[in-house]
């Protein structure tokens, strides 16, 4: 079970690091001032990824890119599990970084090209740090949205916790048992994930920049 | 195209198993929506009642329910239901009584919200025309609390409506696995996940169009 626990941890760790970097990339690309184009290929990244359901991505990633592509058929089946959960949490995180930006005063980014920076430099500069601090509440619930959501991964037969726990109700006859420590261990990991964010948010706290906290919802 | 085929979807196909399929997705979306809404509100008021007896449990079931994947809450009351009632009651009904009791937990922190978006003063002028605790609720903050939250409510539907896929994993005949079963029957397993994307895709793009037209409108009136 704990070999289950740490498929469960490894396809959601690795999972939030593409998610967060494409969510970050799309969710920044869709605040450009002067780029309508990339904009719209934010939008659409988002609502391509936001509209199906994520099981359905992941049968997707699994079956049907190995078909289209060939060259997808040698990837194992853990890193296509991965992009799909990645992929679709990134939707949802380019939305909270678009939030983020937008939530911030028109003023930072007047400063930043007063300062004589390029778009870059303010982004890099002035809005991106201000707006990754307005963002760590939603995205602490989004990153256990994530460690929840591997769960889905039983589908493909992934061997992580709900796929060892659906086997052993099976095989064994305590289901309950089973469930139980499978439930349990799904919670702690939550809660972990819940205290590293908000020892980051700690960390990173600048003195007397309250932030509005989101509203979470989803899962 | 791509290497794919999609000949096989006919209208038989899309009558036998398409159809079938988005009916109970759909039944299970609407029931879990009021059923979940409905619980919701009660869970909400719990937590906001200020008496220890009523927030205690209902705090400890929305935050257990929230920590759980939805998969593990959809395996436990199929596993739990029959046990504990002595009769077997199907996948489909598990999954319907399950869907009202997981979003239930999430409804109510929307509620939840809402109530505590409208001012104090609502509040203490109900008080003030004397209203009972009960009729404050029911003709002066809720109504303004559900307008307010109608939104985040129907979004949470669309994303309730992705969910009911997930009762693949107990095999409730929804949307999802009609249309697999199609794909199985005339070899097209890969044709038909396309298929249920395309599908899931519409309907959730349409309906999250017309939430963000229903916000504006709301907007302008506030």
């Amino acid at each position: 079970m704990l070999d289950a626990w740490r498929w469960t941890l490894a396809v959601a760790g690795c999972s939030w690091v593409v998610a967060v970097l494409i969510g970050a990339l799309m969710g920044t690309l869709r605040t450009l001032p002067t780029s309508p184009w990339l904009v719209r290929l934010a939008n659409v990244w988002v609502e391509l990824f936001r509209n199906i359901p994520l099981l359905v991505q992941i049968f997707l990633w699994y079956f049907v890119v190995p078909k289209i592509f060939p060259a997808f058929q040698l990837v194992p089946g853990f890193v296509l599990v991965v992009f799909a959960l990645g992929f679709f949490t990134s939707a949802r995180i380019a939305e909270q970084v678009r939030a983020g930006i937008q939530a911030l005063p028109k003023g930072q980014r007047y400063a930043g090209m007063a300062m004589g920076f390029t778009t870059a430099q303010t982004y890099r500069y002035v809005i991106l740090p201000m707006a990754f601090r307005i963002i760590l509440p939603p995205l602490t619930s989004e990153s256990m949205n994530l460690l929840k959501n591997s769960s889905v991964a039983f589908a493909v037969s992934i061997a992580e916790l709900t796929m060892f726990a659906m086997q052993a109700q099976e095989e064994t006859s305590r289901g309950v048992e089973v469930y139980l420590a499978v439930t349990v261990l799904y919670a702690i990991s939550a809660f972990a994930v819940n205290r590293v964010f908000s020892w980051i948010e700690r960390r990173v706290r600048i003195p007397g920049f309250i932030v509005a906290g989101g509203t979470g919802g989803g899962h | 195209m791509l290497g794919l085929d999609f000949s096989f979807i006919s209208l038989d196909v899309i009558d036998k198993f398409v159809l079938g399929g988005l009916v109970f997705s759909v039944k299970l979306t609407i029931i879990a929506t009021l059923g979940g809404i409905l619980l919701g509100t009660l869970l909400a008021l719990m937590r906001l009642s200020g008496k220890k007896v009523l927030m205690v449990p209902a705090t400890f079931y929305v935050n257990g329910m929230r920590s759980i994947p939805l998969v593990m809450v959809i395996l436990w009351f199929f596993l739990l239901i029959p046990t504990l009632i002595g009769r077997n009651i199907g996948a489909e009904l598990s999954a319907i009584i399950t869907f009202v009791a997981f979003e239930a937990a999430y409804f109510s922190e929307i509620m939840r919200a809402g109530i505590q978006s409208i001012p104090r003063g609502q509040v203490h002028a109900g008080q003030a025309m004397g209203m009972t605790y009960s009729q404050n609720m029911r003709l002066v903050v809720l109504p303004q609390a559900f307008r307010n939250m109608l939104p985040v409510l129907f979004t949470q539907t669309i994303i309730l409506f992705q969910d009911t896929s997930l009762v693949y994993a107990i095999g409730a005949y929804d949307l999802l696995k009609g249309v697999t079963l199609s794909g199985k029957l005339y070899g097209r397993p890969e044709e038909a996940y396309v298929m249920a994307a395309v599908i899931y895709f519409a309907i959730c793009f349409a309906l999250s169009w017309l939430v963000k037209r229903l916000q504006v409108k709301i907007a302008i009136v506030r």
